[in-house]
């Protein structure tokens, strides 16, 4: 197994943002964001409600055009290149959306085939074997001949994993894989994240206002403020907690208690790699 | 100097409060009332509002405007209390009251003095004022605009919708060139079932609506033709008017409704799942994938759909013709045979490509144009069918003058 052993400070970058301003229409929702994404990581987009991380995930995947600034991905400025270019970039990204997305016509095999019947000329059943093993990967084998409806909003966002990784994507971005989930399958969903990450070298873009997911699973992070519509540092979940010079981050990350209390544990799946690969190998057996 | 509002805090429970009597038994409940005492001094600067009974909001609560104007009549008035002894009971409806009460207050001038309040009551105001209002937030509906303002915003409305039905159909074109090199992406099983949907299951209602229509037409023309002894033309009436506009026009109508409207919804929901999305970033073309196989659908299926109905509507007239008018039905049918040409169908064919191609893509443009609500939805779907409609309905006449000028009528 491909286990990363990298320092943080020695892998390449694999999206930078540089001075990026984003605006519906007239309204700003964030500007002055420079940030650098490193390959293998798992990078959180954290702050409150309403500070516009879902429109800062729609800026990473080239839907959302910023108004000034530049997205580089691997090197290459996504709105200053080609159409086609552009649409080859934003493949290497595998997104798994906030309620899952699922194409409600489609079952959860087909899902999973549409982007292997796009972009590859593979045999239609080598294609049905990826899809089987995608959905299989997220505890979810059996259940190709569903329709979205069928299943519950925890499997749909599995689902929406399995779909995101289906062209074997270089970065895994999540909009709130946590939310309206109940705490078990929260976590599995993180461990699930950190897994493909070890095995797969994957980088991870989890935007989340989750404490404890973040805690967990977080490598590296970008706070941003709905008040002054920047972001206001970045760094490692656990040492911005306990270190960082601006009290709204600390007092975030604290939940809002000033003296720094420890409400979670210090067990961190993600800061040992090894560890998370013993946890045996189906998260989702008991479910 | 005393004013009184509500019922007068003696009055006690009558015969009429029973449900409320059920509620509490032991308890005689009074109505809720007010009563502001002005302090005796000439020129009184200090009142007291007393407040007794049960502020419920089930209960007929005094209105804050009685208040109001007492405070106006008396201008000079620098301080408020509260008494508060003979208060029964309160809930939102009083702490709404008395929030309300103090901001008018603060507007004139006048100190509020809580003291008095209950303690729940105080704390529940202050939890209300701990966070105050985001400035430029809320409140969007209290900004008015002017007429030239409202102009202004209504033509920038209009230049961007316009633009917006300019880039779909731009994006129409280049859809449709990869098609017909043969690059376009779009799943081919999804084309069949819209075919489907929208061609072999919409047979009954267009044939329906066709016959009648055919028949409405026959009865009419048979009432007009045979004061000139001529009931045998209403075959021709009746075949031309089908042939030439009609069965295209009602085909249209019906798949508008049908049709377009399911498209709109579809797309729109779509959008609303952010499924839409999920296409865009893996580099598949919504318009490609998803509006070019229903235009696609409609275009094919609306000319087929208009010669079925063309064909009900000649058997509508027909069955007037006949069991009305008293004509044969081989008479009917080869007076319509001389009738129709082959320029009348072409006529009737060129118009139903025209109007599926507009109900497609109306209802497609609004379906993606569609928000990411419920209401939004809504809102696509009855906008799908009024573009729809009112498109039809100029293309008609576009066409129409198009064909006299051709030559082809």
């Amino acid at each position: 197994m491909n286990t990363i052993t990298l320092k943080p400070q020695q892998r390449e970058v694999q999206i930078q943002l540089r001075d990026i301003e984003l605006r519906y229409g007239d309204t700003l929702v964030q500007q002055g964001l420079s940030f650098d994404i490193k390959r293998s990581d798992v990078f959180i987009v954290m702050g409150g409600s309403g500070c516009g991380k879902s429109t800062v995930m729609r800026c990473l995947t080239g839907l959302l055009e910023p108004r000034a600034g530049r997205v580089l991905i691997g090197g290459v400025s996504l709105w200053q290149t080609t159409r086609s270019e552009r649409t080859r970039l934003m493949r290497r990204n595998g997104v798994m959306y906030q309620s899952g997305a699922l194409w409600s016509s489609m079952t959860l095999e087909e899902n999973v085939a549409l982007p292997l019947e796009q972009y590859t000329t593979l045999a239609p059943e080598q294609i049905r074997d990826i899809a089987e093993y995608k959905l299989a990967l997220v505890g979810l084998a059996g259940f190709g001949d569903y329709y979205p409806f069928e299943i519950s909003g925890g499997m749909r966002k599995r689902v929406g994993v399995a779909r995101a990784m289906a062209l074997d994507p270089d970065t895994l971005l999540f909009d709130e894989p946590s939310a309206g989930l109940d705490p078990l399958s929260a976590r599995r969903l993180d461990e699930l994240i950190l897994e493909l990450r070890d095995s797969l070298g994957t980088t991870m873009v989890v935007i989340t206002h989750d404490l404890d997911s973040l805690l967990n699973i977080g490598d590296d992070a970008v706070f941003l403020d709905a008040e002054t519509k920047t972001m206001l540092t970045t760094g490692n979940p656990h040492e911005l907690r306990q270190h960082s010079g601006i009290a709204r981050v600390r007092e975030f990350l604290n939940r809002g208690s000033k003296k720094g209390s420890e409400p979670f544990s210090e067990d961190r799946p993600g800061s040992n790699p090894q560890k998370a690969n013993e946890k045996g190998s189906d998260p989702f057996l008991d479910e | 100097m005393t004013a009184k509002m509500g019922a007068p805090p003696s009055a006690t429970q009558g015969a009429g409060n029973t449900d409320c009597l059920l509620e509490r038994p032991a308890e005689r409940v009074r109505e809720p009332a007010l009563e502001l005492r002005l302090a005796a001094t000439p020129g009184p600067d200090e009142a007291r509002l007393y407040l007794t009974g049960a502020w419920r909001v089930e209960r007929q609560l005094p209105r804050l405007g009685s208040v109001v104007k007492l405070l106006e009549e008396q201008p000079q008035l620098r301080r408020l209390d509260f008494d508060t002894s003979a208060l029964d009971d309160w809930d939102s409806g009083l702490v709404a009251f008395i929030a309300r009460l103090e901001k008018l207050c603060r507007e004139r001038n006048i100190a509020c003095d809580s003291n008095a309040l209950p303690d729940g009551l105080r704390a529940l105001l202050e939890l209300a004022q701990a966070v105050p209002e985001r400035a430029g937030q809320g409140h969007l509906r209290e900004h008015r605009a002017s007429f030239f303002e409202r102009f202004g915003s209504d033509f920038m409305d209009l230049l961007q919708s316009t633009g917006e039905i300019m880039a779909f159909f731009g994006e129409g074109v280049l859809a449709v060139r990869r098609l017909l090199l043969g690059r376009a992406r779009f799943r081919h099983s999804e084309l069949w079932v819209i075919i489907q949907e929208s061609g072999a299951d919409a047979l009954p209602i267009v044939g329906l609506v066709s016959f009648l229509v055919g028949m409405i037409l026959g009865y009419i023309g048979d009432q007009q033709l045979a004061q000139f002894g001529a009931r045998i033309y209403v075959a021709d009436l009746v075949g031309l008017a089908t042939v030439v506009q009609m069965g295209a026009l009602i085909t249209a109508i019906v798949m508008a409704g049908r049709t377009g409207a399911a498209f709109a919804a579809q797309l729109g929901s779509m959008q609303a799942n952010e499924e839409i999305d999920a296409l865009r970033t893996l580099g598949i073309e919504p318009m490609e994938f998803l509006v070019l196989p229903r235009m696609l659908a409609l275009i094919l299926m609306t000319p087929l759909l208009a010669i079925y109905a063309d064909v009900l509507g000649i058997l509508g007239g027909a069955f007037v013709g006949t069991v009305v008018g008293g004509l044969t039905l081989t008479a009917y049918m080869i007076e319509t045979q001389a009738a129709i040409g082959w320029n009348h169908i072409a006529q009737g064919l060129i118009c139903a490509v025209v109007y599926g191609a507009i109900v497609a893509a109306s209802g497609c443009l609004r379906g993606m144009q569609c928000g990411r609500s419920a209401a939004a939805v809504g809102q696509a779907t009855t906008s799908a069918v009024v573009t729809a409609i009112v498109f039809i309905v100029i293309a008609a006449a576009v066409l129409t003058i198009i064909f006299d000028a051709i030559g082809l009528s």
